[in-house]
């Protein structure tokens, strides 16, 4: 039988846990999409130089666990001189590692999107921003939102990691009660219903976001 | 005069033990995706049993596997089973069976998306060319569906390897560890001696997982026709 005082004297930790994973998620996703967008149009304009830089922080972002540059910039840097606080360096390490797998969802989004779309565009006298702006950009969203969605979901699950750099997030405190009072059987179930509690409403909104998203392409 | 911090890679055999705890996530990884392939496939083709109690099955494990973070599988598998069972897993023991169990529920996915990925013409037109089951799924069936399988399995693979890391928070002294140690063991000669060692750890899973994911991208360009 699973100890139900214990259960409820220290939900409480959980809830508070729960909340600084969120926040560190909903930051780190935030600017991921931001850093995503930005590297998707430097690939899509070909603009020269810069799409070079963002190719090669592509290849270094999505062949890197998220563990080992969070060790980098929490332990590493600051030999540089470069100190940041613990949650900064969970925001910034997300950010570093969501951005390309976002701007890999863009991309795919802005390469399903058919010239002939700009063209028309073109011809009706749209600049090319405008042109970006609204008639490419929302085609491309449609066909992303999926891998959009697979995305924010896998960076809420990677910020389990941030216990490393002394966060107390729902790993560590987790970990801390197994560590305290034995209490293994409460403490993991707490830690498995607190993700679940986090991630299944995502979930399921992101299984409907693409049964409805399916029509919204042009012509199919 | 202080050292210059890249130094303490090359003091005593340092760069030597960052590669063997390296060798050791590799080596875990590697025999998560043996053990994955077989039973990835194996478990797509349990997904595609038309019984509603092996879809069910196959539903709750394929999304418990996807939900949960991995740490958290890990922990519920070194702490939490451990109790229950009062098995003695050790750590290596439960970052594989962590690793293949995850590794089986999206090998099994791929597997099955790339099996209803093929036109139920293809099964058509190789009965009406007379050959028996078992000829369509080796001869029409297999070759195409291992177009579809293998460059995101080889994708797989990198983020077998990358997650491998986690080991380290549940006590395997892996290349993370190591590197902590050479830190430690040289807090007073190498003040700086983190951003090295941390930077040529970040570097090593790069080198490690690029070419791999280079080969599954060219893969995909190359087949993309057929």
């Amino acid at each position: 039988m699973p100890d139900w005082g214990f259960i409820a004297s220290y939900a409480p930790m959980y809830v508070q846990a729960a909340g600084l994973t969120a926040r560190i998620a909903f930051w780190g996703i935030c600017f991921a999409l931001l850093l995503g967008a930005v590297c998707s149009f430097i690939q899509y304009a070909h603009i020269p130089g810069l799409r070079q830089i963002t190719a090669l922080y592509i290849e270094l972002s999505r062949n890197t666990p998220l563990l080992v540059q969070l060790f980098f910039l929490y332990f590493g840097l600051p030999k540089l001189g470069i100190r940041i606080s613990a949650e900064g360096c969970a925001i910034l390490g997300l950010t570093f590692l969501g951005g390309s797998y976002m701007a890999e969802a863009f991309r795919s989004g802005l390469e399903a999107v058919e010239k002939s779309q700009r063209e028309a565009a073109q011809s009706l006298g749209f600049s090319p921003a405008q042109s970006l702006c609204y008639i490419v950009f929302p085609q491309a969203l449609a066909v992303s939102i999926p891998a959009l969605c697979a995305n924010v979901i896998f960076l809420i699950k990677e910020t389990s990691v941030v216990s490393a750099i002394a966060l107390a997030d729902l790993m560590y405190v987790a970990k801390d009660l197994i560590g305290l009072y034995y209490k293994t059987d409460e403490a993991l179930g707490m830690l498995v219903a607190a993700y679940l509690i986090l991630l299944l409403p995502i979930s399921v909104l992101a299984a409907f976001l693409e049964r409805r998203l399916r029509h919204a392409g042009f012509g199919n | 005069m202080q050292a210059l911090g890249i130094n303490v890679l090359f003091e005593g055999s340092n760069f030597l033990r960052l590669l063997g705890g390296l060798w050791v996530t590799v080596r875990i990884s590697l025999l998560s995706v043996a053990l994955s392939l077989p039973l990835g496939v194996a478990f797509g083709l349990f997904m595609m049993v038309p019984h509603p109690l092996a879809k069910a099955i196959s539903r709750l494990y394929l999304d418990f596997i996807r939900i949960m973070p991995q740490l958290v599988l890990l922990f519920l598998v070194y702490f939490g089973v451990t109790r229950a069972f009062g098995l003695n897993l050790s750590a290596w023991a439960s970052a594989v069976l962590v690793f293949t169990l995850w590794g089986t529920a999206e090998m099994g996915d791929l597997v099955r998306g790339a099996l209803i990925s093929i036109p139920k013409h293809q099964y058509e037109s190789a009965e009406a060319l007379g050959m028996s089951p078992l000829q369509t799924f080796w001869y029409v069936i297999l070759p195409q569906t291992l177009r579809h399988l293998l460059p995101p399995a080889i994708n797989l693979t990198t983020r077998i390897i990358k997650t491998t890391s986690l080991v380290v928070l549940i006590g395997i002294v892996e290349v993370l560890k190591v590197g902590q140690q050479v830190i430690d063991a040289n807090r007073f000669a190498y003040p700086t001696a983190a951003l090295w060692v941390y930077g040529t750890v970040f570097l090593l899973y790069f080198l490690v997982c690029w070419p791999i994911s280079l080969a599954a991208k060219r893969l995909e360009r190359n087949w993309k026709g057929a």
